[in-house]
């Protein structure tokens, strides 16, 4: 969402790259050949994971971006539960915090199985950059695009990398 | 006292005997990052960060802690030195559980400030995420060991500044952990006089005062200042 503060750099993106894939965009499938792909968020699922590994497979320069996708951040903090985490959080969402129907959806295709522990992308695949931030910021962002459209040895240093 | 010459960086400079090498670069303008070490307080070179190169020593040490000796030649900023010093803090991240984003110590924080300016834009090891707990039971202060590095500045503070020796460490290794008193609720212990020196010494958001929320812990270090200074110089000032 941070992506939007960029305000009217973003016109001027829309002029230099062809979005090919987003959760803005409808498209289903990941489509081969992709420059660059920017990862926000922690792997937490079994969705996740086929879905990275395609990622790293169909993408030239794959990107974690923001705190979620670089540490885990928040999302990951179920991790200090232990293994087993995963059927607590599961009946605290669905069954102690739920006011009507209490109980874990277990129809398939509605909550993806969750991994056992929440990990950071470059955990499970190779990734060239890291863009830190709880949301990294509008202007390290463009810092960020800019360089990397310019087709440079990517460089963010002191606040840049900020985590938080 | 007799003055020692030596190089750091290259350039020769003078220190007075008994000196530490952190000292000597301080009197020299060259900075050297560190974490455990506080102004006021002896040095017990727990956190490594301040490791320098020196010249016919095979292993490195830490400044802190080591005396400047005639003709020693320091190095502080080698590609070796910024190795391991990146590779000191991935590992303080991976071994509690440091979120950033949701500390009170967030902007204000003395490990996170070190991690980016040494350039650590992510962690390379796997996050132990070990299941710690905060200690909130003190009418003013609160401990979240989720966010503590074991530096002992709180518990050198405690001792030596303020004299009540509340705070220790206890256990080994990854176990380790600061305590008050016999291992008590902080709410619990007879020793403790309240008086704060512990959370305004905490580089992190370990300690912290009650009621803050994310990003509102700022600590103003001067006030342990104006009490050493009083201590040791017997002038009341605060140095500005
Ligand atoms: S103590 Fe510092 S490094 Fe750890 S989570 Fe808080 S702000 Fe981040
Ligand atoms: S509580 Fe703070 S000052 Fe004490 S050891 Fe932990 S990080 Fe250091
Ligand atoms: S500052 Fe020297 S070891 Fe921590």
């Amino acid at each position: 969402m941070s992506f939007l503060d960029l305000d009217e750099f973003l016109i001027e993106l829309a002029q230099k790259v062809e979005i090919v894939f987003s959760p803005v965009v409808d498209v289903k499938e990941y489509p081969r050949d992709v420059d660059v792909c920017l990862i926000e968020g922690a792997i937490c699922n079994e969705d996740h994971v086929e879905m990275v590994h395609k990622i790293r497979k169909y993408t030239k320069t794959v990107v974690s971006f923001g705190d979620c996708a670089v540490t885990g951040n928040v999302t990951a903090i179920r991790n200090q539960l232990g293994l087993g985490n995963r059927e607590n959080v599961l009946q605290r969402a669905y069954v102690e915090a739920a006011q009507l129907n209490p109980c874990v959806p277990e129809d398939k295709g509605i909550v993806p199985p969750l991994l056992e522990r929440v990990m950071p992308v470059h955990e499970m695949v190779y990734v060239d950059y890291y863009l830190p931030g709880c949301p990294p910021p509008a202007a390290r962002i463009k810092s960020f695009v800019t360089q990397l459209l310019e087709g440079k040895e990517l460089h963010l240093a002191g606040a840049e990398i900020k985590f938080g | 006292m007799a003055a020692k010459t030596l190089t750091i960086n290259g350039k020769q400079i003078s220190a007075e005997e008994g000196a530490t090498i952190l000292q000597a670069a301080e009197e020299a303008g060259v900075k050297i990052p560190t974490l455990c070490h506080l102004d006021g307080v002896y040095d017990v070179g727990a956190c490594r960060l301040c490791l320098v190169e020196v010249t016919g020593v095979p292993k490195l040490l830490p400044a802190c802690t080591t005396k400047v000796s005639e003709g020693m030649e320091i190095k502080t900023d080698s590609e070796q030195l910024q190795k391991y010093r990146r590779l000191t803090l991935e590992l303080l991240f991976a071994e509690r559980n440091h979120v950033c984003a949701v500390c009170v110590a967030n902007g204000h924080c003395e490990l996170q400030t070190l991690a980016y300016s040494q350039g650590m834009d992510h962690v390379r090891y796997d996050y132990c995420f070990p299941k710690w707990g905060v200690d909130n039971t003190h009418r003013l202060f609160g401990m979240d060991h989720n966010r503590c590095i074991l530096c002992t500045r709180c518990v050198r503070v405690c001792w030596h500044i303020e004299g009540a020796g509340t705070k220790n460490v206890a256990g080994r290794g990854s176990k380790a952990k600061i305590i008050t008193d016999l291992n008590m609720p902080w709410g619990e212990s007879g020793s403790c006089t309240n008086c704060g020196k512990c959370v305004q010494s905490c580089p992190t958001g370990a300690l912290f005062y009650k009621g803050s929320t994310v990003a509102e812990m700022e600590r103003d270090r001067s006030r342990l200042e104006f009490i050493v200074t009083a201590r040791e110089k017997k002038l009341w000032v605060a140095s500005d």
